[in-house]
């Protein structure tokens, strides 16, 4: 068809709305059978995460609310659209009309929109209220998002220890088939008591974070610095599960926050459990270990806190993560790398993991690093030089 | 001095090369800046380099639009475009040091209090100003209004006082009123910025003395690179009133740099109230 | 709503030795708008597909759960650049494209109050483009902590974190340089009889968008010069230990990042408000509320911008006005859908492919709209901040909004640009492809959200499995119908059936007086508005 002008468009648009009409027939068509497997046997959560708090079920309610007004805004807007669409068509011979303002309309569309809202500022200004009242606690844990895990610390109990990531490598890169629980599971989630008020005061060590778990309806930023609380009374016991919510950088996927509610007199019990397995951690005085024991403990510790830069064949991502295999630290004296590994190295993504590792662990690892992959030096580190170290 | 028929036509200049060269400059003035701060060998060349062909661009373009004045193409609406630009121009740079006292009003009101409240983390640390901050070990002695900085109100007021009588000679015709309270106002403005050199030479705290360091260099720095910007232009114009470029009727470049020499007086009223007395 | 006197074809002849200078050089010192406004055009272009590739493998990598194609550190690269380069390289270039070409054409002007930093304007984002691509292949590779740049992550980087902050503050240069220009434009070079009330809303829209950036752009300004200090200079504006507060940068930059977005849309609501009652046949509806609809919008959104802050621990007080400011801004948002609806009814409607775009927007931007008055209730964002339902939100706002309204605007204007009428089925084909394939990719993400899913992550649980195979498939069609676009374009440009003055009947503003395309200098004297 030749098109001259508008006046040949509009001539030929029947013939232009069949091919049109043949194709996107054409192109539904193809997009069902491409997305007709995935839909076939897919898991499609719709809405906000099973409440398990009373907190989260009024949010997953409000929400609720929230949806179904603005679905009946959209019908009583768009019918009229759609009608306008349907039956005002020039093909179809509709006159346009000329008006070009109407004030009463107006002032009504103005103000109804207006106290539909008041509407629904009332019950989410009660939420706000009582989400940030953090009075009459019954536990205190302390949180700290690092690059890349959390610390929870209980405070008053001597309770402390690092939550980090638990799924393997091999998962991530395809080599292994994916958990359950793939990226949602920790070697050692946060433990609460059920039915009682908890409350977390949060901080970071580096950037920031952001400590979220959707069943509990709990959300917060982990600020350096700073400190900042929330919290949250879990009905049932259960795992729930989330992840950290501020792009905290390579490893922002891959630190999720867990936790573990339990009945109270079973929290009562792993509590104390917890306080004779601090004890036993720390490195028994005046043992000296081999490099075997090193070797083993330094792995499990190289794969928690070194692997996500380092990579697990020691090479690095140069030139922000340098690689461990025969670099000027290995190869110098083993004080330079304990002082690298305690203090990290200030303005570089290098962290002081003096802070968040027990000398055993400390020496554990530098003594791995000396001795893997291709290195070889031959020296072990014992937890008394990383204490000296530490000064 | 120039009289002329007033333009119908709003002037459209020619095709221009000076956006061109402005753009050339600013890349190679942000590539040398950049390798600068990364120690790199070449970086203040490139910058050198860069600022040079800016220079460059100030020269022409503006000597284009000059040129253009004086032959009489600006038609009355231009020169009202003029004004509106340099007034928001003006606002635009307001904003800027805007967000600059916002910081000094968040730290002091919120970010100072708030670390206090966290003794879990900083034990001991009271909210006062100025503060280094509760990490950094640094006591502050502050620089006391009443002294050079009072000094430096009064020679920035006055420094108002004498742009505004060089305007009012200009008004009036006459040349020499206008010369002198030109010459009077860079001559300030050379003493302000020498004033503050020696300030900052003998404080006893740096940029890098945390919060109240940072906020005190960053807007007194920036207000000084205003004011030395203010000085050079005013210069400029002392040296085209020389040259007779003015008329009792035409003289829009020294309102607008006159106007930019006042934005810089008020933003200094705000640093005094601001940063040094309270 | 225009008569105006006899076209100036006359005093365009009048000056013919200011033709078009030939060759590259003519591209490089253009003082012309129209040259200018193709420029802005072809560069956004260009970058909306670069920055669209990038969006071709995030959702690559997205397409399964599991780490098959990037490592972390390239996948967060391109998650940041894609934004930075589409807000920056494209939606705002293409919205002063038109600003460029259609302002002066609406309001009777010979061209912009100043042609020559008019140019500066353009031929700085080259050289901002320059160094942002550049970053890519730096030590470290480019930015990588959102385009948000929020420290004490932004600290951390490599010498790409400064390179863009210089960038950015040459893009910044260009946008308050091109708003000084639109403001003293409309406000100083309206033909006489054209009172402010008598304006069309397109160019209502640009002012008030102008005031904006004047106002917004030196506060972004300020606060990256401060995390430039924080990287080089031993400034701890954003280090606790020092004093300083990682917080205030958000609020910092957030003060800019709010009006930013509605720098985004206003335009696209007057390309819409030209374009509906065009094809309705029928005048915008209560002109007058919408003017005051956008002038209150862009009021508030000076207002709101701590709602992209609610999980950072504000005091309750500081949760409950921002969520009250927020929800009002629905109320002037939603007077503009209604006065579009109102325009349709009764009308006389036609459905080229500029309508359909139209018509496309005030649906889909209606349901971003719900998805924001969703997220500005606190207890409800405390779920949702960082998850893909906020990706859905604005991509909602901004493909479905400021691009398709930047696409519609194309088409509707592509007649008298050049003179030839673009190919109606290709266009319908363009317009289909890409309204479907834009549903598929982002409406899963809300339920993404909703179900948990956090944002700027290259791996995710199993359970986000199924919408992410969707929406990574949605987008490899999307992308896809770009390029159809792009061939549309190219073809229209190099030839076509001739447009004639006014190819659509139902407009009525002063470019359409003009021919198609325009004398080089048009409106050299400008026409009585009546």
């Amino acid at each position: 068809m030749r098109i001259a002008n508008y006046a040949d468009l509009r001539a030929n648009s029947c013939a232009l709305r069949r091919l049109a009409g043949r194709r996107f027939f054409a192109l539904l068509s193809g997009l069902v059978v491409t997305l007709a497997p995935a839909l076939a046997r897919a898991e499609y959560r719709m809405n906000l995460a099973a409440p398990a708090t009373g907190l989260a079920k009024e949010v997953y309610d409000l929400h609720n609310l929230i949806v179904w007004i603005c679905f009946a805004i959209f019908v009583v807007v768009f019918v009229p659209m759609v009608v306008a669409l349907v039956y005002h068509r020039k093909s179809t011979g509709h006159q346009p009309s000329a008006f070009r303002d109407n004030h009463k309309v107006e002032i009504i569309w103005t103000v109804i929109p207006a106290l539909i809202l008041v509407g629904m500022a009332w019950p989410a200004t009660r939420l706000v209220i009582a989400m940030k009242d953090t009075s009459k606690e019954e536990l205190t844990v302390k949180v700290t998002g690092l690059q890349w895990k959390w610390e929870y610390e209980y405070l008053g109990d001597d309770i402390r220890f690092m939550s980090n990531m638990s799924t393997p490598q091999e998962q991530i890169a395809g080599t292994q088939a994916k958990g359950e629980h793939y990226l949602l599971e920790v070697d050692r989630p946060l433990v609460v008591p059920t039915g009682r008020k908890i409350r977390l005061v949060l901080t970071a060590s580096d950037v920031i974070h952001s400590w979220w778990v959707p069943a509990l309806g709990v959300k917060q930023d982990a600020i350096p610095g700073f400190i900042r609380d929330t919290w949250f009374t879990v009905d049932k016991p259960g795992t729930y599960r989330g992840q950290c919510a501020e792009l905290c950088g390579i490893g922002h996927g891959f630190m999720p926050t867990v936790v573990k509610a339990l009945a109270p007199d079973e929290f009562a019990a792993w509590r104390a459990e917890q306080k004779v397995a601090m004890a036993a951690a720390v490195a028994v005085p005046g043992k000296i270990y081999n490099m075997a024991e090193l070797k083993t403990i330094g792995e499990k510790v190289y794969t928690t806190n070194c692997l996500a830069c380092h990579q697990a064949s020691g090479a690095g991502m140069p030139p922000a993560f340098p690689p461990l295999l025969g670099s000027k630290i290995i190869k110098g004296d083993k004080a330079g790398h304990i002082d690298m590994v305690v203090h990290g190295k200030p303005g570089t993504a290098m962290a002081a993991f003096g802070k968040q590792l027990s000398d055993l662990d400390i020496a554990a690892v530098v003594t791995y690093e000396r001795n893997h992959w291709t290195n070889a030096i031959g020296d072990v580190v014992q937890p008394d030089e990383v204490a000296t170290r530490r000064k | 001095m120039h009289e002329h028929a007033t333009p119908e036509v709003y002037y459209v200049p020619p095709p221009s090369i000076w956006p061109l060269v402005g753009s050339v400059a600013l890349l190679t003035l942000a590539a040398g800046f950049v390798l600068l701060l990364n120690k790199v060998a070449a970086g203040p060349w490139i910058m050198a380099l860069g600022a040079g062909i800016f220079g460059v661009m100030l020269f022409g373009w503006f000597g284009a639009v000059i040129r253009e004045s004086l032959a009489g193409k600006y038609s009355a609406q231009v020169d009202t475009s003029f004004r509106w630009g340099m007034a928001w121009f003006i606002f635009s740079e307001l904003a800027f040091f805007l967000g600059f006292f916002g910081a000094l009003f968040y730290a002091r009101i919120i970010t100072v209090p708030s670390l206090a409240e966290a003794q879990l983390l900083w034990p001991g640390f009271a909210a006062s100003w100025p503060t280094a901050g509760p990490g950094l070990k640094t006591a502050l002695t502050p620089v006391s209004a009443w002294g050079l900085p009072a000094l430096n109100t009064l020679i920035l007021l006055t420094s108002g006082a004498t742009v505004t009588w060089a305007h009012w000679g200009l008004q009036k015709g006459r040349q020499t009123q206008l010369k002198l309270g030109l010459a009077l106002t860079v001559v300030l403005g050379v003493i302000f910025v020498s004033l503050q050199i020696y300030e900052y030479a003998e404080a006893e705290f740096s940029i890098r003395d945390g919060i109240y360091g940072a906020t005190f260099y960053m807007l007194t720095g920036f207000h000084g690179f205003h004011v030395i910007l203010g000085t050079v232009m005013l210069a400029v114009i002392f040296f085209r009133a020389w040259a007779g470029h003015f008329t009792p009727g035409h003289h829009f470049a020294f309102e607008a740099v006159a106007w930019y020499w006042h934005f810089v007086d008020v933003i200094w009223l705000l640093l005094f109230v601001l940063v040094y007395w309270l | 709503m225009y008569t105006a006197t006899a076209p100036d074809a006359a005093a365009g002849d009048a000056h013919a030795h200011e033709h078009a200078p030939a060759g590259v050089m003519r591209w490089l010192t253009s003082t012309n708008h129209k040259d200018i406004g193709t420029l802005y055009l072809w560069f956004s272009l260009f970058m909306f597909f670069f920055a669209g590739g990038l969006a071709m493998l995030i959702r690559a990598e997205l397409f399964q759960p599991g780490l098959q194609l990037f490592q972390p550190n390239v996948f967060n690269q391109l998650t940041t650049m894609h934004g930075l380069i589409m807000i920056f390289g494209a939606i705002m270039p293409a919205l002063v494209g038109f600003a460029n070409w259609q302002i002066p054409l609406m309001i009777g002007a010979s061209d912009m109050a100043f042609p020559r930093l008019n140019n500066w304007s353009f031929w700085l984002l080259p050289a901002a483009g320059i160094l942002l691509i550049s970053t890519f292949f730096v030590p470290g590779g480019a930015i990588a902590g959102g385009w948000t740049m929020y420290p004490p992550l932004y600290i951390q980087g490599g010498i790409a974190y400064d390179i863009t902050i210089l960038a950015v503050h040459i893009l910044g240069i260009s946008s308050i340089m091109g708003a000084i220009n639109i403001i003293t434009t409309v406000l100083n070079m309206r033909a006489p009889g054209m009172t402010p009330m008598k304006m069309p809303l397109f160019v209502w829209t640009w002012l008030i968008t102008a005031f904006l950036l004047v106002a917004v752009m030196p506060v972004l300004a300020s606060a990256i010069t401060m995390l430039l200090t924080d990287r080089h200079f031993g400034t701890h504006f954003f280090d606790a230990a020092g004093g300083g507060d990682a917080v205030m940068f958000q609020h910092l930059f957030w003060f800019f990042g709010h009006p930013e977005v509605y720098i985004m849309i206003l335009p696209a609501f007057g390309i819409v408000s030209t374009i509906i009652p065009t094809f309705a046949r029928k005048p915008l509806f209560g002109y007058a509320s919408m003017v005051y609809a956008v002038a209150s919008i862009a009021f508030l959104s000076f207002i709101v911008w701590a709602h992209h802050m609610f999980s950072t621990g504000m005091p309750v007080g500081g949760q409950l006005f921002f969520m009250y400011t927020t929800m009002l801004i629905a109320v002037p948002t939603g007077v503009k859908v209604f006065n579009w609806v109102a325009t349709l009814w009764r009308g006389s409607i036609s459905f080229e492919t500029p309508m359909l775009f139209a018509l496309a927007f005030v649906i889909l931007f209606a349901i971003g709209g719900f998805s924001g008055v969703v997220l500005a209730l606190v207890p409800v964002d405390i779920q949702l901040q960082d998850t893909y339902y906020v990706v859905a939100h604005f991509h909602y706002v901004l493909f479905s909004g400021s691009a398709m309204a930047i696409m519609g605007g194309v088409y509707y204007w592509l007649p008298k640009w050049t003179g030839h009428l673009y190919d109606e089925k290709l266009g319908k084909l363009h317009f289909w492809l890409t309204s479907i394939a834009f549903n598929i990719t982002f409406f899963p993400m809300h339920f993404l959200g909703l179900a948990g899913m956090p944002r700027r992550i290259p791996d995710y649980a199993l359970q986000f499995a199924d919408f992410n195979m969707i929406a990574s498939v949605g987008g490899f069609l999307l992308g896809a119908g770009q390029l159809l676009f792009l061939y549309i374009v190219v073809k229209c440009v190099r030839g076509g059936a001739p447009a004639g003055d006014r190819p659509w009947e139902g407009a009525d503003t002063l470019e359409w007086t003009q021919t198609s395309p325009p004398p080089y200098h048009s409106f050299v004297t400008p026409p009585l508005v009546r």
